[in-house]
């Protein structure tokens, strides 16, 4: 089946200068091994060309089975000196998991994130004098 | 050199801080850092682009140039450093450490604290030296990342620093310091440093260094590392609205705990450790750090449960002859307007309102060298009065546009924005000019420039000067 990749791994990004890099976890060696197959620096690539002039380097970091990608002249200028509003990078982890990718369904059903539960936030909100 | 001949370190824990992430942090989390004791409070505050602010700071006034905030940290911390409990490492000294000091004596002043010694470290600053070490360094400045030569970076420079090591902050704590103030110096080493000098490892020693660069990476982005910026289980970080900040209990031997304190919300486990061990970096097999180049992927996590992450088996390799510079240069000029637009079709509406808006921009006879268009919205125009079935689930209920351009020239940059307030009036239905700063002046825009510079050119020019208040 077809899944995004925000169903079943982590992430965070950040940069330096006009390079970003974007590190993917995954929540189990199953996972691990799905990720390093399908979501391979060319698929990368593709997916960021409309971000990213540059070009796309992937390592597997077993360790903690997560994979991080490096993608160049990726912030139009860096920092300082891009127009785009996320001038620092740090929504292109949310970015690279919107990615779908071919997952076996009774993987996905093991490895499904849970949806965030954020109750606590709306009741707080509710309880403050809003106009 | 400067290797500290110390007995009985072997059983010794180091308790480690990372009191501040980067300019702008809250120094309010030190408090709670402080009071679950501590040995070492670094305060990490120069991100790649503080300089830059940092250099405008001293350009208006000469006395200035370091992060302003640092004696509200020390107002918090010299009591305990004043006891003897705690000794302070930072980078808040910026453009101008020496500035920075005079403000920490201030403070000690000011608190009626006296007998600290205070050390600063100079020499990252190769700004007044930029030609001299294009001319004799191996690498022409060329640009590390796209290795383009150093002439095609175009705009006057702004600043040019060099990451310095964590040497002359070992220098610094072992002739006394209570509390030490640095310019540009790597992160990491802010944390390295207090763990050479009291376990006494030798410059050589690449594992044990390997394994310092890796705690001090992740300790210096604050709340990174105990459920800020998460992406696994976030929604259930206990009490997310007073995340503590972490701390390392080092081992002589290199091996680490990392945790939280006692008393705070927050988590430390095994996914928000992982979550910063690739934060910024590149090559995981290769952390480049001017005393040591750390292999991140042999580390070792162990998951202990209570907030605590145990880390061994880290390995290192022999330090590079270089160490990172990073230029700035001039690379012209921004500014930016926005506008708000409610359903129907909000965002034919802005996407009209942008062309109106830039095709006015342009028949005016401005210049403007490159745009950028954005459209954002959620419920800001309409709040939760219901949409009609036939809208759809595509069709936006709003759609926030935010337009910015860059010029050559600062006061071009700044008219600009001018032009969309009239907009109001004069373009689709029920825009909202006043949406955010519409008409902000302009701001500089920098190219940040890493490249590599040879230690033996830097390192002549690196001291440390100690100062008791």
């Amino acid at each position: 089946m077809r899944i995004s990749l925000n169903e079943l791994c982590g992430y965070r990004s950040g940069d330096k200068g006009n390079l970003v890099n974007i590190a993917l976890f995954a929540y189990s060696e199953e996972v691990y091994d799905l990720i390093q197959k399908e979501v391979t620096a060319e698929r990368v690539a593709d997916h960021f060309a409309p971000l990213v002039r540059g070009e796309v380097t992937r390592y597997e970091v077993k360790n903690v089975l997560a994979l991080n990608f490096v993608l160049r002249e990726a912030l139009g200028g860096g920092g300082p000196s891009t127009l785009r509003a996320d001038n620092l990078g740090k929504t292109f982890g949310g970015t690279l998991v919107r990615l779908e990718i071919e997952a076996p369904e009774d993987l996905v059903e093991r490895s499904r994130r849970a949806r965030p539960n954020t109750e606590w936030a709306r009741s707080y909100l509710q309880s403050l004098p809003q106009s | 050199m400067n290797v500290t001949n110390k007995v009985n370190v072997t059983n010794k824990v180091l308790r480690i801080a990372g009191g501040q992430g980067f300019y702008g942090d809250t120094p309010r989390s030190v408090s709670g850092l402080l009071e679950d004791g501590i040995d070492y409070l670094c305060l990490e505050a120069l991100a790649e682009l503080t300089l830059a602010i940092l250099q405008k700071d001293r350009a208006k006034d000469e006395s200035r140039g370091y992060t302003r905030d640092l004696p509200v940290y020390l107002k918090t911390a010299m009591p305990y450093v004043a006891a003897g409990r705690v000794k302070v490492i930072t980078n808040a000294g910026g453009m101008n450490p020496a500035g920075a000091a005079r403000a920490a004596a201030e403070t000690a002043r000011e608190l009626g604290i006296s007998g600290l010694r205070i050390a600063t470290v100079l020499g990252d600053d190769l700004f007044g030296r930029l030609g001299q070490v294009h001319a004799d360094t191996t690498s022409r400045l060329s640009h590390l990342d796209t290795g383009a030569e150093f002439h095609s970076a175009k705009g006057d420079p702004r600043f040019f620093a060099a990451y310095l090591g964590a040497r002359p902050i070992v220098d610094a704590l072992n002739a006394g310091a209570d509390i030490v103030i640095t310019g540009r110096v790597a992160d990491a080493a802010l944390f390295l440093a207090p763990l050479i000098h009291e376990f006494g490892w030798a410059w050589d020693d690449w594992d044990r260094l390997a394994a310092g660069v890796l705690v001090g990476h992740l300790l210096e982005c604050s709340g990174q590392t105990a459920g800020g910026n998460f992406s696994g289980d976030w929604s259930s970080i206990p009490e997310p609205w007073s995340l503590p900040y972490p701390i390392a209990e080092v081992s002589a031997d290199g091996a680490a705990i990392i945790t939280k304190p006692i008393k705070s919300g927050g988590r430390v486990d095994f996914d928000t450790v992982r979550h910063q061990l690739l934060y910024e970096v590149s090559d995981p097999t290769s952390y480049m750090h001017p005393d040591v180049v750390a292999d991140f992927t042999t580390a070792q996590f162990e998951d202990l449960g209570g907030d605590r992450v145990r880390i061994t088996g880290v390995r290192g390799k022999p330090a590079t002859p270089t160490y990172k510079a990073v230029l700035a240069h001039h690379s012209g000029w921004s500014a930016e307007a926005r506008a708000g637009f409610s359903w129907p079709f909000a965002l034919e509406k802005a996407e009209t309102t942008a062309a109106i808006f830039a095709r006015r921009v342009t028949e005016a006879g401005y210049d403007v060298a490159e745009w950028r268009f954005e459209y954002w919205g959620v419920d800001a125009l309409g709040g939760a009065v219901p949409m009609p079935e036939s809208a759809g689930k595509a069709e936006p209920r709003e759609v926030g546009l935010r337009v910015a351009w860059r010029c050559d020239d600062e006061r071009t940059a700044a008219a600009i924005s001018r032009e969309m307030v009239p907009l109001m009036l004069s373009a689709p239905p029920a825009g909202h000019t006043t949406m955010g700063r519409a008409a902000s002046g302009s701001t500089e825009l920098l190219e940040i420039w890493p490249t590599l510079v040879e230690k033996s050119l830097v390192d002549p020019g690196v001291t440390v000067t100690m100062q008791e208040v």
